[in-house]
């Protein structure tokens, strides 16, 4: 049964993929809704089984067949399901459904073919990031690894005649693939140290031993597994595609940011938590890493003037959270908020689509503002999706954001907690500041100026004169209209999830925590381990939280509550009363603000450090040296020595008999010749 | 008795005169004769050994040559026919190209 999960999406995709184009869109775009919201119905089923059984024994296995067989090594096509791989399946499943029955809607303005290729991608994606999270062993969760790595491909570039959405592709699956490379290395790593990829014998095998003090086989195996996760999860220093993915269509930068993908490396070290555990030099790096990225991301966010772009930082950031979770050892925490994540971060994305789809393609919020009249349940909904992930109480990322960061005050890392509680201002700030300069305030877009760059720019001057209402200037503001029924829809239905979300791991009742609790540890040996691997490895929410006391938790809930609330009354001061106070700021520290506006030229450094050198050698190196000189030379070199003995050669073909029998003759007496005199 | 030795030096020499022919000669059908010549001296071959050892071996090869070669003839005298036909010529210089 588990093996139908993937396997419905799969089909979808396979159907939409081969007879799409033929299909009309409500065919194509309910097909593959319909498959995806039957594979989250068998993924509540699964899950539904797995809670009737015992808490410790919770895990389900099917084996298709054996994939590898070689001497003593054997390798099976298995999928597993434990309580870990159930909250993600339910995630990827539920989340993925929703964004699936919002594209039908959104995406209705393709002609039929491109509309299927759409949905047969995303089925794609949905099918390898299930086959990802339900993996037994490390080789078939890198067939999903690298599955979700070319459809982020593929749909990222979806409108591939656009430069920029092509471009933005390549960098997507180029940055990834240095991470996959990082991961192989890992996997190579764990295989030669422990003779098998399977998750539950590697933890097994770990589980005994003490964790390494210094940089040993465990910590680099990790670390490589960590590089490869800052690839897929957009971590420093591999980050630098996600905010880049912006040029695919929208829903698809929420299934990206939101159900599949960035959260898959979040999801492995989770699903190594007790190999991690043994390795505190990486979890170290994991934790800080993590911090900072939150922190660097939380900043860029807060000058973007582009809506996608501004949320994609804030993904980022979040990722950095969950990071930090799974570095101090909180891993119930991190999936935590990954899970909560997923319902807020969509319902931002989705909502942003709809903003987007109802201002006909404009994405810079400065042309924005006041559209909460002409859109209230998208405006309502985007509030509530805020609301969350700037972490007020109540709703669902406070309860998941305060856990990570009570786990890293608990664990002692004072200073990552700072750093967490700054983030959660910027957070908080910049989601406020886009809810602003978006829904509040005077409507910018209706300045006379030609508005909307971004769409059909040719028709718009000679249409302006005599039509009425067409898609620039004054005409937009009428035009205006909220989100059609399937996407209003999806936004209430996510818009609850982000409010109720949260309640599953209440401080003290932490249900979520103690369900993925017996993920995190070696499963024969749950005994032993709680002794013997120690606190990092010690795991799940339940682990020293409920020790450390429940005072001290509720007090840092107060802090990070009050700066939750702060970081909102910051940017309501800002961008609701005093506009001007954010450009004298900017004016203020001229460089600071282009620093930030510009990224902190992470991707210039790259292109000058990395991509420059590359091309450099690639093209004076080894195209005009090695392939001109010596591929070529070889290959010419051969047809012109073929050549020049060709034209001696036919000198002898000179057609007249009597040569030929003349060298017959010859040739007859030199060899009887031979045989006689020798 | 006429010796073996005697036979062969015969043999050799109408062997020689069919290679001459060959080579010098510059009209097809003399060739062929020529070719015809060769064949004859090397049955003669045949014959003189088989007559020397006392076995029928040489005699049969020398059938089969001769049937080979009355084939041999048909054949080349048809292609004869055939390139005159197209070159008004018995020359075989005028044959050099593999097609025209």
């Amino acid at each position: 049964m588990i093996a139908l999960i993937p396997f419905f999406p799969l089909l979808g995709f396979v159907i939409n993929a081969s007879l799409g184009r033929r299909l009309p869109k409500t065919v194509s775009g309910g097909l593959a809704s319909l498959v995806m919201i039957a594979a989250f119905a068998v993924s509540v089923l699964t899950v539904w089984r797995l809670a009737d059984m015992a808490p410790g024994q919770r895990v389900m296995e099917q084996t298709l067949y054996t994939w590898i067989a070689s001497g003593d090594f054997v390798l099976d096509l298995t999928f597993r399901v434990d309580p870990l791989s159930s909250v993600m399946i339910l995630v990827v499943t539920g989340i993925g459904a929703l964004i699936h029955i919002y594209s039908t809607a959104y995406m209705h303005e393709e002609v039929d073919s491109e509309y299927a290729r759409y949905f047969s991608y995303l089925n794609l994606f949905a099918a390898f990031m299930l086959v990802l999270v339900l993996g037994a062993n490390f080789l078939v969760l890198f067939i999903g690894w690298e599955g979700v790595g070319l459809c982020s491909y593929l749909l990222i570039g979806f409108w591939f005649e656009k430069k920029s959405a092509s471009d933005a592709g390549n960098k997507a699956f180029i940055v990834n693939r240095i991470g996959d490379y990082a991961f192989i290395l890992g996997t190579l790593a764990i295989f030669v140290r422990f003779g098998t990829l399977d998750f539950q014998r590697i933890a097994t095998a770990v589980a005994p031993l003490v964790p390494e003090p210094m940089f040993g086989t465990l910590s680099i195996a990790t670390l490589l597994l960590f590089i490869g996760a800052t690839g897929k999860s957009a971590q420093i220093p591999l980050f630098v595609w996600l905010p880049d993915a912006m040029e695919g269509p929208t829903p698809v930068s929420a299934l990206i940011h939101a159900a599949t993908m960035v959260t898959a490396g979040v999801y492995m070290i989770g699903r190594n938590a007790v190999l991690f555990g043994h390795a505190p030099e990486t979890m170290a790096i994991v934790a800080v890493i993590g911090a900072s990225t939150a922190l660097m991301a939380g900043t860029i966010g807060l000058v973007q003037n582009d809506i996608k772009r501004v949320l994609a930082y804030s993904t980022v950031s979040q990722l950095g959270y969950m990071f930090l979770a799974m570095g101090v050892g909180a891993f119930g925490a991190g999936i935590f908020h990954l899970y909560t994540h997923a319902f807020f971060k969509a319902l931002l994305f989705l909502g942003s689509g709809a903003v987007i789809h109802a201002l006909h393609g404009e994405q810079d919020i400065r042309n924005m503002g006041g559209l909460k009249a002409g859109l209230p349940i998208t405006y309502w909904t985007f509030l509530i999706g805020s609301l969350a992930i700037a972490g007020v109480p109540g709703l669902a990322g406070f309860f998941s954001k305060d856990e990570i960061l009570f786990e890293t005050f608990a664990h002692g890392h004072t200073l990552l907690w700072v750093i967490g509680i700054l983030t959660s201002l910027l957070t908080a700030t910049y989601m406020f500041r886009l809810v602003f300069l978006t829904f509040h305030g005077a409507p910018s877009h209706l300045a006379p100026s030609d508005a909307p760059s971004h769409l059909a720019p040719s028709d718009a001057p000679s249409h302006d004169s005599h039509a009425a209402p067409s898609h620039n200037g004054q005409g937009l503001a009428s035009h205006l209209h909220d989100a059609p029924p399937a996407m209003a829809s999806v936004l209430i239905v996510l818009a609850l999830g982000s409010v109720l979300a949260g309640y599953v791991g209440v401080p003290g009742h932490n249900a979520l925590g103690a369900w993925l609790a017996p993920s995190f540890q070696a499963r024969s040996v749950t005994t032993l381990s709680d002794e013997q691997v120690g606190t990092p490895g010690k795991a799940g929410a339940s682990g020293a939280g409920e020790a450390g006391g429940e005072g001290l938790e509720l007090s840092l809930m107060v802090v990070s509550s009050i700066v939750a609330i702060a970081g909102i009354g910051l940017a309501m001061f800002i961008w609701l009363k005093r506009r001007e106070l954010a450009e004298k700021a900017a004016g203020a520290f001229p460089g600071l603000y282009r620093l930030l506006l510009n990224k902190y030229y992470v991707d210039e450094v790259y292109d000058a450090l990395i991509v420059q050198p590359i091309r450099i050698v690639s093209q004076e190196g080894l195209w005009r040296g090695v392939d001109v000189h010596i591929i070529d030379g070889a290959v010419n070199g051969t047809a012109s020595i073929v050549d020049g003995g060709s034209s001696l050669l036919r000198r002898v073909q000179t057609g007249s008999v009597r040569a030929y029998a003349g060298s017959l003759l010859i040739g007859v007496v030199l060899i009887l010749g031979y045989y006689l005199w020798r | 008795m006429i010796p073996l030795g005697h036979y062969l030096i015969v043999s050799a020499i109408l062997f020689a005169i069919g290679t001459a022919g060959v080579f010098l000669r510059r009209n097809l059908i003399t060739i062929l004769l020529s070719v015809e010549i060769m064949l004859n001296a090397v049955n003669l071959t045949f014959v003189a050994f088989g007559r020397a050892h006392g076995t029928v071996d040489g005699q049969i090869i020398t059938f089969f040559v001769m049937t080979v070669a009355a084939a041999e003839a048909a054949v080349g005298l048809a292609i004869v026919i055939g390139l005159f036909r197209h070159r008004e010529s018995l020359n075989p210089d005028a044959f050099t190209a593999l097609k025209w």
